[in-house]
């Protein structure tokens, strides 16, 4: 019987809006368990979850293991190195290996745009993409549309500007998905060299100049300038970056409202945003943090226990 | 055998049994020292709201009460279809070595008590826990009783019990219906 949300989590694209305030609704309550003195509820008591991460990680493989552990799941980390993913088992070898060890839930970062989808079709555990390739983060743009809600309330009509490299960016594309779905009015910034050509087809508004973004939004999403893009020729320095597409506090003083702040991390200080800015008063990065915990506890109670067929997890995928 | 909802309570008769619940709740406890009152999700929760307000308006002390949801403590989480909607707990005080009665609108299997007292325990150690409920409808599945009752029924497995309140209904009321009755 397949949960709210079906057997997985691989994206927003495939997310009703219903199905979008289900998981921000459901999120609310779990922050107040992190709150607490024991901050520990049995809801997932004898339930095992992989976390399988191909990429590096820090902030989202932790929030993911507080959010299990708060839940009461038993939780066993892979990563790839010292794995066997390094001697060359393919990933749903891998996977399968797990699951004979009766497991129910996998939680999957890849480097490979589709790795979450095509890991879900093939397991029976319950499969949530922590971020695959250039595709998606969904918990990622949960947190921030659900940050955004809390400080903005209903988010109709309300604007919000990805700003940076969106080209490369999973967590912009979940975000672009989730908002437009919320009624949302989205816009992206950065340099030319860093947006996708079909990027108006998203339903987005395209700004090549900050100034005229922070003279629209009421809430800026900043976007870490993955450092390896300067090598590859995207920009030609970090610092003519900072000071054409930099988030500095001289140019949101000349915004018409207060813009909200926020960043999915980790940030480059200096580069894309600006120290002053990044712990200003309208910094919301730390709440997206906080956030980001309840919203995968929120995640993990809506999928748990759901356990489709094979057939219907791959129909679904193609959806 | 569908017939009409029966009355069990209109809207005096649970005002007057919330008023005695009150001294009942005031009496168990020797007083309104340390007293802590929690209310279940969701019903309980108001309920209790007004049972503090009914000993403010008698002792003129002022009770402190909290909001308990039970739904991630619950027993059948596995096997229950359809994710349950997860409400507010609002404890924002310690319960060490306080005297909590718990408020609920119906007492059936125990289940919900049960859950609840689990949950209680992982915000600290109160001196002593009560249960007090608008309706005790039998049909108990857990060596759990309540301590204050408001009003006994007799209610066959086919039947439920409709607990209607103001702030949440807009009207004052407890019926007992057929199951499949969805009124």
């Amino acid at each position: 019987m397949p949960g709210p949300l079906g057997k997985d989590l691989l994206g927003l694209a495939p997310l009703s809006a219903d199905q979008i305030r289900l998981v921000l609704d459901t999120a609310v309550p779990f922050r107040e368990i992190s709150e607490r003195a024991i901050k520990k509820v049995p809801t997932l008591r004898g339930a095992t979850i992989v976390n399988l991460f191909f990429e590096a990680s820090t902030r989202t493989r932790i929030s993911f293991e507080f959010a299990e552990k708060r839940l009461s799941a038993d939780t066993v980390n892979v990563a790839s190195a010292g794995s066997s993913v390094s001697k060359g088992e393919t990933l749903v070898d891998t996977a399968r290996n797990l699951e004979a060890m009766k497991i129910d839930m996998v939680v999957i970062r890849h480097g490979a745009s589709g790795a979450a989808q095509f890991l879900a079709e093939r397991i029976e555990s319950n499969v949530i993409n922590a971020g695959d390739g250039t595709n998606e983060h969904p918990t990622q743009g949960l947190l921030d549309i659900l940050t955004l809600r809390n400080h903005l309330g209903d988010l109709t009509g309300r604007r919000i500007c990805i700003v940076g490299d969106v080209l490369h960016s999973r967590v912009a594309r979940s975000n672009i998905w989730g908002l437009t779905k919320l009624g949302a009015e989205v816009a992206v910034c950065g340099p030319r060299s860093l947006l996708p050509n079909a990027i108006g087809d998203m339903g987005v508004t395209v700004f090549d100049r900050i100034e005229e973004a922070v003279e629209w939004a009421d809430a800026f999403n900043v976007l870490r300038l993955q450092l390896e893009r300067m090598q590859a020729g995207y920009i030609p320095s970090l610092r003519e970056y900072n000071r054409v597409y930099g988030v500095t506090r001289a140019r949101l003083e000349k915004a018409p409202r207060d813009i909200l702040i926020l960043h999915p991390g980790p940030m480059n200080r200096g580069v894309e945003i600006d120290s002053d800015v990044a712990d200003g008063p309208h910094s919301v990065i730390l709440d997206q943090v906080t956030n980001g915990v309840a919203v995968r506890m929120a995640v993990l109670y809506l999928l748990a226990g759901g356990k489709p067929e094979l057939a219907d997890a791959a129909k679904k995928g193609g959806a | 055998m569908p017939r009409k909802p029966s009355v069990v309570l209109d809207a005096r008769a649970l005002d007057r049994t919330l008023r005695r619940m009150a001294d009942q709740i005031v009496e168990l406890n020797a007083g309104t020292d340390n007293l802590v009152l929690v209310g279940i999700q969701r019903r309980g929760v108001q309920l209790a709201e007004r049972i503090v307000r009914i000993i403010k308006a008698q002792e003129g002390v002022d009770i402190s009460s909290g909001a308990l949801d039970i739904t991630l403590y619950r027993d059948d989480l596995q096997t229950v279809g359809p994710r349950p909607v997860v409400g507010t707990t609002q404890l924002p005080w310690t319960l060490d070595d306080q005297h909590v009665v718990i408020v609920d609108d119906v007492l059936y299997t125990g289940r919900t008590v049960r859950a609840a007292l689990d949950e209680l325990a992982d915000f600290g150690r109160p001196a002593r826990i009560a249960l007090a409920v608008l309706i005790d409808r039998g049909g108990r599945e857990l060596p759990i009783h309540a301590d204050v009752i408001g009003r006994k029924v007799d209610v066959h497995p086919g039947q439920r019990v409709d607990v209607f309140i103001e702030e949440l209904d807009g009207r004052d009321e407890v019926l007992i219906a057929a199951r499949d009755d969805e009124a």
